[in-house]
């Protein structure tokens, strides 16, 4: 699984049946530090996050497993809401609480 | 699989139920000569790591979700061993 931040929604009207009702979010993924790394991706939702939060991520198909027996068409699930990250030793030698 | 360290855990009060009762950490991927690669992964404990310990990581779901026992699960990443030591043969190579 993978840090980010939800930075956004996504919506949209037209979608495979398996998305309806889904929340489609804009995260962020960074750091433990908080730091912004690489593309923004488009994940669905199961634990009910929101904007601001500092999330984590799973991706291929188990992504898909949260829904069952439903199927929903995602490649990229919200499957926590972090709410503080403890870092000792190599990440810039610090530990960090947030 | 992958190397990697363990650098930390993060708490999750709100996570999907398959999640419940595993210690999430944080993996810090390594080189076989123990520098950092790339950014730090979550996965779900399988031995009951701790922070500082050189663990293996397997990054694809079937076995993450088999190795903790989670059948049907996001879960993407495990770690699954600790790691006593590695064996370079070819140091120069790498």
């Amino acid at each position: 699984m993978f840090l980010a931040r939800v930075i956004g929604r996504v919506w949209a009207t037209a979608q495979e049946p398996g998305l309806n009702g889904q929340k489609l979010l804009l995260l962020q993924p960074m750091t433990p530090g908080g730091e912004v790394r690489g593309r923004a991706v488009i994940a669905v939702d199961a634990v009910g996050a929101g904007s601001g939060e500092t999330v984590y991520w799973c991706r291929g198909r188990e992504s898909t497993f949260p829904f069952l027996p439903g199927e929903v068409p995602t490649d990229a699930t919200v499957v926590g809401i972090v709410d503080s990250i403890s870092v000792t030793g190599s990440v810039a030698g610090r530990t960090t609480r947030k | 699989m992958i190397i990697g360290r363990v650098i930390g855990d993060l708490v999750a009060t709100r996570k999907h139920s398959s999640h419940e009762g595993r210690k999430v950490l944080l993996v810090q991927p390594l080189t076989l000569e123990g520098q950092d690669r790339g950014d730090p992964l979550v996965a779900l404990d399988w031995v009951d790591a701790g922070v500082g310990d050189r663990v293996l990581v397997v990054s694809e779901g079937w076995s993450a979700m088999t190795s903790v026992e989670r059948p049907n699960s996001p879960i993407d990443m495990a770690v699954v061993a600790v790691v006593d030591t590695v064996d370079l043969a070819e140091a120069d190579a790498h």
